[in-house]
């Protein structure tokens, strides 16, 4: 077992952990944060994005003892201080862009990341992003429309077609 | 996964011993290997994690105007350098954002997947794999599939990568997977035209000396459009496109990379 101590949505934490636990894992069965969905657990789908120093990274596709000193940042960390949601999440909201919701937490996550490094993406620019987070259920149209509207482009205000 | 012990070493002279241990292996971004270990087709008894020695992060220049890249330099970063644009743009288009983040291209060209990309810049740009130990050119460096020059324990530190005047990498992606059903990598020098073949042959990367030569005599798509495609023997052979198919890929993707050279 190795010690890990790291930064968690800004609470400083410390776990015993194995060498093969995975950094969705300490997330999930450690600290109960149970928010990092494990969609696929062979790095395709993207569930499990969180945010490691900053970059979106696979959760399930690194190792807790690898987060050692790493600030990491879940969807439970995603809304604001008073506990409203973000501008994504509440544009996720408004635009409908979640069905079942299982994909969801890695989508705003990754929406994050391409935001922080493109505040204003064209539409290719989101679905090229978005290549490794998959959705069953939406086809996507809602998701894309979701992450222009909150850049604050404008969106068409019907579904898509 | 089994059980393993993870090691992380403060320096390169660390990595090396840490790796002279009984079933140590060297985990570098992990984006190949965390899956690889999931499913139980290995099972070391220590990995050595590359992923925090900074002496083998980042990207400069050498006196001879060589790309040196360390070998945990992630894809990101390689994507976002920029100064070898056809090498950046391979880069940015390796697996997905996320796995861009993590991945590095030691780690890709220690591995020597057949369908990956980063194997294709290395043998098109004529690139030297420099490791712990010695500098390996990457005429002599890429074995077959999955097999490389590097010797038990050998860490691949650093990357030099000539700049050429034009290039381009064409990548024709297998839908499901993303990785490379065919890649051509494509790099005009002043001495000469190197091409670059990844995912299609059962012997992994390897050059294209036809078309090599014929763009040497004309650098122009044109030039590729008369040439015969590559025989499909020895190509892969597979649910996902037979050897004719890839070996017809490779003359077509060929002849983009040229087109989009730049």
């Amino acid at each position: 077992m190795t010690k890990v101590t790291l930064t968690v949505n800004g609470k400083t934490v410390s776990k015993s952990v194995e060498g093969r636990t995975l950094l969705s894992s300490l997330l999930r069965e450690d600290l109960n944060l149970t928010g990092t969905h494990i969609g696929c657990d062979t790095s395709q789908c993207g569930a499990c994005v969180v945010h490691v120093n900053g970059e979106a990274v696979k959760s399930c596709t690194m190792f807790a003892a690898e987060a050692d000193g790493a600030e990491v940042k879940t969807i439970e960390g995603m809304a604001n201080a008073d506990g409203s949601l973000s501008v994504i999440q509440a544009a996720f909201q408004e635009h409908h862009g979640l069905q079942c919701g299982f994909c969801t937490p890695g989508m705003v996550m990754s929406a994050a990341a391409l935001l922080k490094d493109n505040p204003k993406p064209s539409e290719v620019e989101i679905r090229a992003y978005l290549e490794g987070n998959l959705c069953r259920c939406t086809g996507y149209h809602n998701i894309v429309k979701a992450i222009m509207a909150a850049s604050g482009q404008d969106v068409p205000a019907v579904a898509a077609e | 996964m089994y059980d393993f012990e993870i090691q992380k070493p403060g320096s390169i002279a660390d990595a090396v011993s840490a790796m002279s241990g009984d079933d140590a292996q060297a985990l570098g971004g992990g984006q190949t290997l965390i899956p690889t270990l999931k499913q139980r087709l290995a099972s070391p008894s220590t990995l050595v994690s590359l992923a925090g020695l900074s002496e083998m992060v980042g990207i400069c220049k050498d006196d001879a105007g060589r790309l040196c890249i360390g070998g945990a330099t992630t894809h990101a970063a390689v994507a976002a350098d920029g100064s070898y644009a056809g090498l950046s743009g391979l880069a940015s288009h390796i697996g997905d954002p996320a796995v861009r983040n993590r991945g590095t291209i030691g780690g890709s060209l220690a591995n020597n997947d057949p369908s990956a990309c980063y194997p294709a810049a290395a043998l098109g740009s004529g690139a030297t794999i420099v490791t712990n130990a010695r500098e390996i050119a990457a005429d002599d460096y890429f074995l077959g599939m999955f097999e490389t020059a590097l010797n038990e324990g050998e860490i691949i530190t650093e990357v030099k990568f000539p700049i050429p005047e034009k290039s381009n990498y064409q990548k024709f992606v297998q839908p499901a997977s993303r990785f490379a059903l065919v890649g051509v990598f494509v790099a005009k020098y002043a001495d000469g035209v190197r091409v670059a073949v990844t995912g299609a042959s059962e012997s992994g990367v390897h050059r294209w000396t036809a078309a090599e030569e014929a763009l040497n005599a004309n650098f122009s798509a044109d030039a590729i459009a008369g040439l015969d495609a590559p025989s499909g023997d020895g190509m892969i052979n597979d649910l996902h496109g037979s050897g004719d198919y890839r070996a017809h890929l490779v003359k077509v993707m060929t002849g983009r990379a040229v087109a989009a050279a730049s």
